[in-house]
């Protein structure tokens, strides 16, 4: 399967998405992600158990702190699939950034390269 | 340890909103145990702080380090370097450290950057209640270990009141009757008998109603 994404997106790999901290998303955004999805296995299918059910409640914490600081929670999302569903994979690809770019632009992003400007 | 809950967000910005360098400094030991004020709670605030004002069009230098404990000297003293180069501090430590803090750098505003709640345990990981209240004179060798004083809504030293039903306080909201807990501890150990003896008036005076406490030990003292 030769399957085209948007090359907009970074990838960034983590053993699984238990790793996944509210601090790694914030971050992602303060240094000008438009936008950030996690990707991870089907619930109740997690190596750990427990991982992707955990990285779930980080998802909607981030959500909760991007929209106290004026970024908007919905900017970052939560996907599962399982490792087989390739183009379920390039497809949500798509969406996400379909997604943000209706949403425009990160709005922290903007107004540091207004500041730096 | 001491248990604390994280500030609204909101309430932190209110604080500093109106100063250029802010230092957020967590402490490892407690709060980091109870996640509310450890380097990762530092390094999630300090990031959603400097996006906020950001956001506003704010310059606000913001930055972070969380200490080994901020209840002692030698601890507290690691910032001494860096301290003047902030006009206000944020400390993620609990009311104790943040007050040690603003005795020791009292040219400097310290702020709380948690709410401060009890001594307490975890009981599962998101779950902490609490369970001392630093009577200053412990009875719990007669209480099967149980503490009536911290764990009772009432505070009753001789057994349960009338309002203990299946085991549950009468104040509701899923709070276990703690002399539930003592009776069915002292069963367990084939200690009743100790229920039967009347316990002694308490000495409040050890606890904070005899005004703010302090413990010197000659023995270690330098
Ligand atoms: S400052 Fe508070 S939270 Fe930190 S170690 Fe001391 S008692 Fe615990
Ligand atoms: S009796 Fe006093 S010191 Fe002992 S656990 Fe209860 S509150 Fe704490």
């Amino acid at each position: 399967m030769r399957l085209r994404y948007p090359d907009t997106i970074r990838i960034v790999r983590l053993p699984c998405t238990g790793k996944v901290d509210v601090g790694y998303i914030l971050r992602a955004f303060e240094k000008g992600a438009d936008g950030v999805y996690v990707v991870g296995c089907m619930e109740g299918d997690c190596r750990y158990n427990r991982g992707n059910l955990r990285a779930k409640k980080r998802v909607a914490e981030a959500r909760r702190i991007l929209n106290i600081v004026g970024i908007g929670g919905e900017r970052v999302q939560m996907f599962n699939l399982s490792s087989a569903e390739g183009p379920k994979f390039a497809q949500i690809a798509l969406d996400m950034t379909e997604k943000i770019k209706a949403m425009g632009p990160n709005p922290v992003k903007l107004k540091k390269m207004k500041k730096a400007a | 340890m001491i248990v604390a809950d994280r500030k609204p967000i909101e309430e932190i910005i209110e604080y500093i909103k109106d100063r250029d360098k802010v230092l957020i400094v967590g402490c490892n030991e407690c709060v980091t145990v109870c996640e509310a004020g450890g380097k990762k709670e530092v390094g999630v605030l300090a990031s959603a702080l400097r996006m906020y004002f950001m956001n506003q069009g704010k310059e606000i230098k913001i930055d972070e380090v969380t200490l080994e404990r901020q209840c002692d000297h030698e601890y507290l003293e690691e910032i001494r370097n860096i301290v003047d180069q902030y006009q206000a501090i944020v400390s993620l430590a609990c009311g104790v450290g943040v007050q040690f803090m603003s005795e020791k750098y009292f040219k400097t505003q310290v702020y709380p950057g948690v709410n401060t709640c009890f001594m307490g345990v975890t009981e599962e990981r998101g779950v902490w209640s609490e369970r001392c209240q630093g009577c200053g004179q412990c009875i719990l060798a007669t209480t099967g270990g149980i503490c009536p004083v911290s764990r009772c809504a009432k505070r009753l030293l001789n057994g349960p009141c009338g309002g203990s039903s299946k085991g549950m306080c009468e104040i509701g909201g899923e709070v276990p009757c703690a002399w539930q807990i003592i009776i069915d501890k002292l069963t367990a150990l084939g200690r009743l008998d100790d229920y039967e003896k009347l316990a002694p008036l308490k000495d409040w005076s050890k606890e904070r109603a005899g005004g703010p406490r302090k413990v010197v030990r000659e023995d270690v003292r330098q």
